[in-house]
């Protein structure tokens, strides 16, 4: 593809790549809760906060905090979460990383691996207490291999968002 | 990179007012979402309208996608089933050996108990089924154990009808969309199944654990009265359950706790029945018996 945009068709096509292929890939990874996976045991991350807090934690400025109560709406109407788990819980993620980053003025690869770790963590903890309060008292052993592997499908994750941050912003 | 150490952008008064509307908006939606929760927690039903639509969108993409990731998983044994003709042939041909003459034990186990049943004069308890539909996805990334069915209210799926699978009982419905309902299983920990113990009829509770088997709790205390390979059906107590539905098989015996795995695995089952709610009687029978249970259809 030339540099330059040919016609006003590819101006419009590059300006809508850049501001929508976030939210797009989001929804996306929100949409993967769908995959007719029948498991009894909970194990698989929740791939949409998984990449949000992944695009979150790469591109801090182009996210308003927000942004992630609609998302969050989103996941919770396709999911079999109570509606306002993934709102309340997504948004407190970016009102937290917007509190740490204006306390750290420090960022690298490794940062963002342990915050995302740190969110990884308090997500679960936060589904898992709600299921307790909705009667259900899993033994909260059982939401670590789902932590472990979520945490270990961060730098994956990651590689594949920066890519596509690559080709979002790519003339 | 190192992000700037406050985010305000710049001097501009209207940027300035853009993020601080923002974060007011994000406060505002957090504490309104926390509200939402309150409601679902209070009354799970509350916003059944809503999800149930939300369910009938997606349940077509997970079923959609359930044949494919079907066709694949049976493409690949075909494969495997050309390569190994030889040593599957004398296999099979040894395992029908062993069937037939099960399959002649079976028989005349049947026509007794047919006699027996006649002798007691029990009534041949009506297997109907509201509607048969295929389990397509569950909630694979949640502590809660849902599985989503490819049937629903325009079936005539009802709120809290018991759903099984040949194997066994497989749970019950939570929420009916039109075309989709999704079933609590029996393994989630807020699932409460009354059971009996086939060898003596000892009532237990079946209380889902959450990772795929259940705990058997009974009223006797000291002695546990399980023991592995034990089978356990549906009770019937309570309503809700039909009487005589295979459940589980005890796996272990830690003590006081005894372990056993559902029949009917949600993951393997291709098709789910969605039952009728049981409602037992609640007439006295004249003989100081438990309730007559009369299945009734609602």
């Amino acid at each position: 593809m030339s540099r330059i945009a040919g016609s006003q068709r590819a101006v419009v096509y590059r300006d809508y790549r850049r501001r929508f292929v976030p939210v797009a890939t989001t929804v996306i990874a929100c949409l993967l809760g769908l995959f007719p996976l029948v498991v009894s045991t909970p194990l698989v991350p929740d791939f949409g906060f998984l990449v949000l807090i992944t695009w979150r934690l790469l591109r801090p400025e182009i996210w308003m905090p927000s942004t992630a109560l609609w998302l969050g709406l989103f996941d919770d109407l396709i999911s079999a979460h109570p509606l306002g788990q993934s709102m309340a819980l997504w948004t407190m993620t970016f009102l937290l990383f917007d509190l740490i980053e204006s306390r750290i003025d420090y960022k690298d690869f490794w940062f963002d691996w342990l915050f995302a770790a740190g969110a990884i963590i308090l997500h679960t903890s936060g589904a898992w207490y709600i299921a307790v309060l909705m009667d259900s008292p899993t033994h909260f052993s059982l939401m670590l291999p789902q932590i472990g592997l979520a945490i270990l499908a961060y730098p994956v994750v990651a590689r594949i968002v920066l890519g596509l941050d690559r080709w979002r912003l790519a003339r | 990179m190192a992000p700037p150490r406050n985010r305000r952008p710049g001097s501009s008064r209207r940027a300035q007012y853009g993020l601080f509307f923002g974060y007011v908006v994000a406060v505002g939606g957090v504490l309104f979402a926390l509200l939402l929760l309150l409601v679902s927690i209070v009354d799970p039903r509350g916003f059944a309208a809503i999800k149930g639509a939300a369910m009938d969108v997606t349940t077509p993409v997970s079923s959609a996608g359930r044949s494919v990731l079907r066709g694949i998983t049976d493409f690949g044994t075909g494969i495997g089933d050309y390569f190994r003709a030889g040593s599957q042939n004398a296999e099979l041909r040894a395992r029908l050996q062993t069937a037939e003459a099960q399959a002649v034990q079976a028989e005349a186990q049947r026509l007794d108990n047919q006699r027996l049943r006649q002798m007691l004069q029990l009534r041949e308890t009506a297997t109907d089924e509201i509607a048969v539909g295929r389990i397509v996805s569950s909630s694979f990334d949640s502590p809660r154990r849902f599985a989503i069915l490819a049937v629903g209210g325009s079936s005539g799926v009802r709120i809290g009808q018991p759903v099984r699978a040949p194997e066994g009982l497989i749970g019950r419905v939570l929420l009916a969309g039109r075309h989709s309902a999704q079933v609590l299983l029996i393994v989630d920990p807020s699932s409460t199944v009354p059971v009996r113990l086939v060898r003596d009829g000892t009532p237990a509770m079946a209380v889902g654990r959450g990772d795929g088997t259940l705990e058997l709790r009974t009223l006797e205390v000291g002695v546990n009265p399980f023991r592995r390979g034990d089978m356990l059906v549906t009770s019937g107590v309570g309503g809700i359950y039909p009487p005589g539905i295979p459940v589980a098989q005890v796996i272990g015996i830690q003590g006081e706790v005894t372990i056993a795995r559902p029949l009917a695995t949600p993951a393997r089952v291709d098709y789910a029945l969605v039952q009728p709610l049981y409602e037992p009687a609640v007439v006295p029978r004249s003989d100081g018996g438990a309730a007559e249970p009369a299945a009734e259809a609602q």
